[in-house]
């Protein structure tokens, strides 16, 4: 494939040919069905919803600095905790990925938008709809939903306030909003590819949309009808998880584990996409093993679905059956070992230069293979008998989340924000923003491995006094962090304004691939006759 | 936007794509029954049967003794007294057995209780056969009524080998106000 | 919020300014980092097994880093270094899956075997019921009938910072289990509202209580000793607050102690129907039952008996504490199916009963002027 690297303007040119210019003002963004509005709109939105989870999380280090309950009392903060948890998942990674998505894939594959541009929009907007669902829940009599993100029956039926209506509610918008981000995705990368780009062309970070967007349609109606069952536990007299009634309160939990295990490689799989893009760039040489990624993204998809059972290892399982699932979990390491190997591979004799998206992306191979290792720990039952629900398992959970997804989500805004808007963004505040991140993410949820070792439970807002030294630090870690992104939030709104020096189609030296082939900033329509790919 | 070339391609993927959607959100309540499937099938999460078994010419391992504690519970808003008259027995897989189980409702008004079985370690529950039990139904008892309950079982010889001990406990639940609700429901039709 | 935020700030300069871990370094015993090898052979070999796969895993990270970390320094594009062009090699892959592969199977084996071992099915010398609920464990001694609720025994004002904390702060408990070392205790864990987990870490295992169903687990404990462990699944509020103590003791000393209990037990029993032909005075029942409020029902209830709206409903100004006193002597002992009102029963004495029932219906303006006395509560009890 050709590269241009001159700042050409003639495509904004191309508009006047239209019968219509931009849209600008509220309308533009409440109406727009263009993909790339759309992707801006859910990035922004994940941005936000990052900063409200992140404040909840420093809500929840305040309380646990020192032992003792000096801020909040329990019930708020298992409200915090299971907000934080939910916002994050459903709020801050998911939608951040589908902003992603949305921005690159038709650029990537030579489209002009999406397959279904107007559920897009729908797609989007029911987003900050339901959020706001579920953060009024907090406000209400009895608080919000604070029986943790799992909401584990019988805690979140005959337990659990009122509220829980709403939480049901705004998860069934948030559901309805990644089924339909899925469908468009799919067809999108079916029907729309440029002609010449076959399946083995196709960029790595559309292969694990793809992959992910088949995981979401299977599973976010799984659960929709897990959430549903609760509402009619609790409300109309179903009895699902209640024993007196027949029902069985582990049902609920292999039924939500079976959404929940495959929901979480749907939070990395794009994230394996992303840095396979950036490696390859920042190395100046091709990604090593491209079929063995497709191969390895697809095995990791599949047996995806035969490991939920390892969330409930202390639930009462017969050996067979853990034995079955430790076994699964295990070979899950097969494939993300050898994504982990292919990346340094491709660093391997490379000619490697390191701007801010490659930092994060070393970062995130490095620091997600911790939180890899620590999930192998995880799957050997008899150990996961002494780790289970204590703070090694948070531990693991936030490597492979924060410095594992949110990691590959700012390492992307970072590698493609120049195309977005045409300027470099400011370098010194990215690099302050990436040290300052990885020192105190690391400070933040490092010593969670040993204190969760030593014994703390998770879901505490006060522990014994062993634990206090050590959740000092991880505070301290906590406020420093969510510092640090405020240094990302300046870099954002200054790029918003379009500050910086302006960049050519290209941006980096040895980006390959159609979207650094239109200029920068990305013209509003773009590929509107497609080009040929050889 | 000109008129889309690939519209009705897109509306047949999409079509094709909303029905895996629909079938998996009934796939979800699928496994509600599928998972008492699976249970019975695997002896799983240790549930006995909650139908009656049939003792039909079955053999008797006199070779192998098998210990079987009962704990009986009720739970919180059940009056109930509720024990069993033997804490445990010994018996031989095969061999049919009676335990009885005393209750009394010392409360002012009639109370409908649902017993709950649960056998710990699950696998044993697959082998455990009970030919009566009060667990198969809803018990009513007026105001300080008491009743003596029989719950027949046998030990399937099949049980393996490495199994010498099972627990069977009976968590009784005081369901009165689920049959007076479905009672309204039947009244008003 | 501004209380948030004031004592947010208060906090961060008190962070400033004083050495903030005064009052638990004095305190602390071992600065932990790792897991306990625990009081059993089976904690032991859990031990093992995850020394065994950490250190599996350190060196898998330490291989891929150190390669990361000298391809970082060596084919930089600022060194000189020029890109190779190779993106295969058959051979390297083959061998970085199967490989791997193979440490996978050197891990699940032992793995695999531990666990065998763990689920040892053979005739336990203890069993013992353990029953959690919101927020306390309960025990009972199938064997000797012996039985008693365990909870939390750290002051409110040590939470609350008002006093310092003590040693054992949120790991001690009124009434601790009891087991015998060297003998095979098998524990029938089970809840009555919520799912609870049980879980001392001394002893290698954990396992969940699941209302309606039992689990069991074993163990064998070689030192005498106390054992501390906490519940290890979200059950609401006091999630936190319900600690596990398990005392073992040789056996002679074991079986001294479960016929002193039988007796004291005994003895409780026959107190509580002498004092059935007692009555309370009306200031001693507010005094007591205040007292038994605090410590049992303040926690939903809240101390001012307002309760959390859309949670636990108000006992100030409510038509069961100020008409009906029947229903209110009822959901004491019996507790309300469905909700999460325990049954009083057997956590409280007869006696305590009637003086909380007293206190609910007089305290806040409730004003009712009734007095409950311990033989309206046996009455109740038997149906009358």
């Amino acid at each position: 494939m050709t590269t241009l690297t001159d700042n050409t303007q003639h495509d904004t040119h191309a508009d006047d040919h239209h019968d219509h210019h931009i849209p600008y003002g509220i309308k533009r963004w409440l109406y727009t069905t263009n993909h790339k509005d759309i992707g801006t709109l859910y990035l922004w939105f994940a941005f936000i919803m990052f900063l409200t989870g992140g404040a909840m999380a420093m809500v929840i280090r305040a309380e646990l600095f020192q032992p003792g309950l000096q801020i909040v009392e329990p019930h708020f903060f298992n409200q915090m905790t299971t907000v934080h948890g939910l916002i994050m998942v459903f709020g801050a990674v998911m939608p951040a990925f589908t902003g992603l998505a949305n921005w690159l894939i038709p650029m990537m594959i030579g489209a002009p938008d999406m397959a279904l541009p107007r559920m897009n929009n729908w797609s989007f907007w029911i987003l900050p709809f339901a959020f706001l669902i579920l953060l009024s829940s907090l406000f209400l009599e009895g608080g919000g939903p604070a029986f943790g993100w799992t909401f584990y029956a019988p805690l979140s039926t005959t337990y659990s306030a009122d509220s829980t209506a709403l939480f049901v509610f705004a998860v069934h918008i948030m559901g309805a909003s990644s089924i339909m981000g899925a469908i468009n995705v799919i067809v999108t990368i079916f029907n729309m590819r440029a002609p010449g780009m076959t399946w083995m062309k196709m960029p790595l970070f559309v292969w694990t949309w793809l992959i992910t967007a088949f995981l979401l349609i299977a599973v976010m109606p799984v659960l929709a009808g897990a959430v549903t069952m609760v509402l009619t536990d609790k409300f109309f007299g179903t009895s699902f998880f209640d024993a007196a009634g027949g029902g069985d309160p582990v049902m609920f939990q292999h039924i939500f584990w079976f959404f929940g295990h495959p929901e979480v490689y749907i939070m990395i799989l794009p994230a394996f996409g992303i840095i396979s893009q950036i490696i390859p760039t920042f190395a100046r040489k091709p990604l090593f093993g491209y079929a063995s990624m497709v191969y390895a993204t697809a095995s990791i998809a599949l047996l995806s679905f035969i490991v939920w059972a390892h969330h409930m290892f202390t639930t009462g399982m017969p050996v067979a059956a853990e034995l079955f699932f430790m076994f699964a979990t295990m070979l899950i390491s097969v494939p993300t070992g050898v994504k982990v190997f292919n990346w340094v591979a491709t660093m391997w004799r490379g000619s490697m230069t390191f701007e801010v998206p490659m930092l994060f992306a070393i970062a995130f191979i490095v620091l997600f293979t911790i939180g890899g290792l620590s999930g192998l720990m995880l799957a050997i039952v008899p150990v996961d008998f002494q780790y289970h629900d204590t703070y090694f398992v948070v531990a693991h959970f936030h490597y492979v989340l924060v410095t594992g997804a949110i990691f590959s989500i700012m390492a992307a805004v970072y590698y493609w924000l120049p195309k977005w808007t045409g300027k470099m963004f400011h370098i010194g505040l990215a690099k302050w923003h990436f040290w300052c991140s990885l020192v105190s993410v690391n400070v933040l949820f490092f010593p969670m491995h040993f204190v969760g070792l030593a014994g703390m439970p998770r879901r505490i807002p006060d522990y014994a006094l062993q634990f206090a030294d050590i959740n000092k630090w991880i505070s301290i870690g906590g406020f420093a962090f969510g510092l640090s992104q405020l240094i990302f939030l300046v870099l954002l709104v200054k790029a918003c304004k379009k500050q910086g020096e302006p960049v050519s189609a290209q941006v980096w030296e040895g980006a390959e691939g159609l979207e650094w082939e239109i200029p920068s900033p990305a013209p509003y329509h773009t590929f509107e006759t497609p080009p040929v790919v050889k | 936007m000109s008129a889309n070339p690939n519209q009705t391609k897109n509306n047949k993927l999409v079509l094709k794509l909303a029905a895996i959607v629909i079938g998996m959100f009934g796939f979800g309540f699928a496994l509600v029954p599928l998972y008492d499937v699976l249970c019975d099938a695997l002896g799983i999460n240790g549930k006995p049967s909650d139908t009656a078994a049939a003792y039909e010419a079955v053999e008797i391992d006199e070779s192998r003794l098998i210990t079987v504690d009962f704990i009986t519970r009720t739970n919180t808003g059940m009056p109930w007294e509720f024990r069993s008259e033997t804490r445990q027995v010994k018996v031989h897989p095969g061999q049919l057995n009676q335990v009885n189980f005393y209750v009394k409702n010392t409360a002012k008004t009639a109370i409908v209780g649902q017993a709950v079985p649960s056998i710990s370690p699950g696998p044993a529950a697959l082998y455990m056969n009970k030919t009566e039990c009060f667990c198969f139904e809803q018990q009513t008892l007026q105001a300080g009524e008491e009743l003596l309950m029989p719950m027949q079982f046998y030990v399937d010889p099949q049980l393996p080998e490495d199994i010498t001990y099972f627990t069977l406990q009976y968590t009784l639940y005081n369901v009165t106000a689920n049959v007076i609700a479905s009672a309204d429901v039947v009244a008003m039709n | 919020m501004k209380r948030i935020l004031f004592k947010s700030g208060t906090m961060l300069s008190a962070l400033m300014t004083a050495p903030v871990f005064a009052e638990s370094k004095d305190q602390i015993e071992q600065y932990q980092l790792n897991m306990t090898k625990g009081a059993t052979d089976i904690s032991a070999g859990v031990y093992d097994m995850h020394m065994l796969m950490f250190v599996i895993c350190v060196l898998i990270g330490a291989g891929v880093f150190i390669a990361m970390f000298i391809s970082m320094y060596f084919h930089r594009k600022s060194r000189g270094a020029k890109p190779a062009n190779f993106h295969e090699n058959v051979k390297v892959e083959i061998a970085w899956t199967v490989i791997p592969f193979v440490i996978l199977v050197v891990m699940a084996v032992p793995a695999m075997n531990l666990l065998i071992d763990m689920e040892d099915a053979s005739e336990p010398d203890v069993s013992i019921l353990v029953t959690g609920s919101q927020w306390k464990w309960h025990y009972k001694y199938m064997d000797s009938e012996v039985e008693f609720f365990s909870k939390l025994a750290t002051q409110a004002d040590q939470i609350s910072g008002k006093i310092p904390k003590g040693k054992n702060y949120l790991l001690e408990v009124d009434r601790p289990l009891v087991i015998p070392t060297g003998q095979k205790v098998r524990f029938l864990i089970t809840s009555d509202d919520v799912i609870h987990s049980w879980w001392v870490p001394d002893f290698g295992f954990k396992q969940d209580a699941n209302p309606g169903f039992i689990n069991d687990a074993w163990t064998n404990v070689n030192e005498p000793g106390v054992y501390r462990g906490q519940c290890a699944e979200l059950c609401g509020k006091d999630h936190g607050f319900m600690p596990i103590v398990v005392i073992a003791k040789d056996p002679a000393d074991y079986n001294k102690w479960i016929s002193d209990q039988v007796a004291i037990q005994q003895q409780a029993k026959e107190k509580e129907q002498r004092l059935l032909s007692m009555n309370m005075t009306m200031d001693d029942a507010m005094e007591i039952g205040e007292n038994v409020y605090n410590a049992n029902c303040a926690a939903c209830h809240m101390p001012n008996g307002e309760g959390l709206p859309g949670v636990f409903p108000a006992l100030k100004g409510s038509q069961i504490a100020v008409a009906d006193e029947p229903k209110h002597i009822d959901i004491l002992i019996n507790g309300v199916t469905g909700s999460a009102m325990q049954s009083y029963a057997k956590q409280l004495t007869m006696s305590e009963i009637a003086a909380v029932v007293t206190y609910e219906r007089n305290a806040w303006g409730n004003d009712t002027g009734d007095l409950v006395q311990a033989k309206d509560i046996n009455s109740a009890m038997n149906g009358q």
